[in-house]
């Protein structure tokens, strides 16, 4: 079918509404990117880049050449790499075994269990936060990596996105790998794992982007500046750097890099990872 | 699971098989009763004490939740949260509505890439959001305050009812200016990540109850209503609620964007950043999960009046 006139013209404002919008909301990036390369004259004197670039950012955010540094930067995204990593490692082994258990198993408790787990899921994280935080400091996790990971290790969400996911893989393709002699933990990594991977993805980049971006627990739990993530040397940084707004920029970029390049590599199985519960629930 | 036929008849093999689901689920268990569940039900006794740090308690009873009542600063940080929740939900969710509506177009090019532009600053944690626009939002030399002084000031001399945006305009520090930057703070962020939502919704309607839409003859406007709306409204109810929840649970974007404290007139004291104040500075743990139950009973109450107003209980009499 040929579009007629009119269509065509209101296709076109479509197009420049989306087109319009999808400026709007690169904007504030772009001008990040473009705050990082200019020096502090230049940095309201140009709307965006300036004709000559500038590494005068990169170079006080990391306080190159200072013996003294007031918020180790590096260490501090050192630091959160470790946490997320371990974190979205730990969290995706228990949930997706548990999730397998409860997706190709029946047995005792099942039932009770997953009534449990969508219960708590209705009562939102800040209810417990001074009774975990009292557990916390009981152990003597407080300001330890322990103290950031160990409460993070268990993803109610993240079971049953996995249940859902592993309900849709064949019982014969389990009992093929029993037949073969498989136990039923390697059943598991070598036949559930590999097939789910889309949702692996999926939950890796969910996980990962939670720890990286958590904020409040890191600032209740880490004291010393040396176990700080990036949320929190960055706030740190807001305090020290002031009007600098060029370095303060500089340390947002390196911040969100990681989990922007793990979006570009993970994308398409995000999308489908998010909606899944939504739209089939 | 009975154990499949042709299966290894040992007997180690067949307690593996049988053991299995027990051990696999055993590791989340204990996590979760010793960090999830045990938490829960402690802080429920914990908000009857009052306490100073982890340590020193008193029971008061229900002493914390009277006090808490009758705090103004409690009533200002959940009137703000309140208006916040409110902007953000009735400004975002149509808008994300309406993108998806233009995304889902079937001759559209470049969707794929324009969803991706949308979702981007969902992949920003609000501490480096509220980093990045504190500084656009700066007086003077800011960019939003450049961008729109520019844009209203050739408007006003056309239509002079258009007020025209001073370049010194205190976004941050003025009190009846700090909720609007935040959410238009947050609608920056959260627009793309709830348009996914609505395209996957969208996406999954019955594309034939359009063409005998269009065989009777129903517009456009008509079909929205008599298709579109039925079609995708358990995602609707879903996407209200979680961003509803969303919303009430604010704290970072307002706590970095002034600088660490509720701003200007209190105007950005939120429900989560009062029970941070006073739990965890000035470590009062016992009224903090008073806070945090307080909390959780008002959004479930919304939650239950947001389903029953969208009749999300019917559907499954339909």
């Amino acid at each position: 079918m040929i579009p007629t006139a009119a269509t065509r013209l209101l296709r076109a404002i479509v197009y420049v509404c989306l087109g319009l919008l999808a400026a709007l909301t690169l904007t504030p990036l772009l001008w990040l990117v473009a705050a990082t390369t200019k020096g502090p004259d230049d940095l309201f004197h140009y709307t965006f880049f300036a004709p000559r670039a500038s590494m005068v950012n990169f170079d006080a955010l990391f306080e190159v050449g200072k013996a003294v540094k007031s918020v180790d930067f590096l260490r501090c995204g050192i630091n959160s790499l470790f946490v997320a990593c371990t974190t979205v490692l730990v969290q995706l082994f228990f949930s997706s075994l548990a999730g397998f258990a409860l997706a190709k198993y029946s047995f005792r408790g099942k039932k009770q269990l997953m009534v449990l787990m969508l219960s708590t899921m209705l009562i939102p994280g800040q209810v417990v936060m001074a009774p975990l935080y009292e557990l916390i400091y009981r152990l003597g996790l407080v300001d330890s990596y322990l103290g950031l990971v160990v409460p993070g290790a268990v993803s109610v969400f993240g079971i049953f996105l996995f249940r859902q996911s592993i309900t849709q893989v064949p019982d014969e393709l389990l009992d093929a790998a029993r037949i073969d002699g498989c136990t039923e933990f390697r059943t598991y990594w070598d036949i559930v794992m590999p097939v789910s991977r889309p949702m692996v993805g999926a939950f890796c980049l969910i996980s990962f982007m939670g720890a990286w971006n958590s904020f409040l627990w890191p600032q209740i739990i880490l004291h010393n500046s040396a176990r700080f993530t990036l949320p929190i040397a960055l706030n740190q940084l807001v305090g020290i750097y002031q009007q600098q707004y060029g370095t303060l920029m500089a340390g947002t970029l390196v911040s969100i890099l990681p989990v922007v390049v793990l979006f570009l590599l993970l994308q398409r199985e995000f999308v489908a990872g998010l909606t899944a519960g939504a739209v089939k629930g | 699971m009975s154990a499949p036929r042709g299966i290894r008849a040992d007997g180690w093999f067949r307690l593996q098989h049988r053991a299995a689901p027990y051990l696999f689920v055993a590791p989340f268990v204990l996590l979760f009763l010793t960090f999830g569940l045990w938490p829960i039900v402690k802080s429920l006794t914990l908000s009857m004490y009052a306490t100073s740090g982890p340590k020193d308690q008193v029971f008061v009873g229900a002493a914390n939740f009277r006090f808490l009542l009758r705090d103004p600063d409690f009533r200002i940080a959940v009137a703000n949260t309140a208006l916040f929740a409110f902007w953000s939900v009735f400004v975002q969710l149509p808008l994300a509505l309406g993108l998806a509506l233009l995304l889902s177009r079937r001759w559209l090019r470049g969707r794929e890439f324009l969803r991706l532009v949308f979702f981007s600053p969902n992949l920003l944690g609000q501490v480096f959001v509220g980093v990045l626009f504190s500084v656009l939002f700066v007086p003077q030399y800011g960019l939003l305050n450049n961008a729109l002084h520019g844009l209203t000031e050739p408007l006003h001399r056309w239509l002079s009812f258009i007020p025209v945006v001073e370049l010194d305009t205190k976004w941050l520090a003025n009190p009846a200016l700090v909720m609007p930057a935040l959410v238009l703070t947050s609608l920056w962020m959260y627009v793309g990540f709830n348009m996914i939502y609505f395209l996957a919704a969208l996406q999954a309607v019955d594309q034939d109850l359009y063409e005998a839409a269009t065989v009777d003859g129903a517009n456009g406007f008509q079909q929205f209503l008599a298709v579109t709306l039925p079609g995708i409204r358990p995602v609707a109810v879903f996407v209200l609620i979680t961003s509803t929840i969303g919303s009430f649970q604010l704290f970072e974007l307002p706590y970095i964007m002034l600088g660490n404290g509720s701003g200007p007139n209190k105007a950005g004291l939120t429900i989560v950043m009062y029970l941070y104040q006073m739990g965890f500075v000035t470590g009062d743990l016992g009224y903090a999960s008073a806070v945090g139950w307080t909390l959780a009973l008002g959004l479930l109450v919304i939650s239950l009046a947001q389903m029953r107003i969208t009749g999300a209980f019917r559907s499954g009499a339909e």
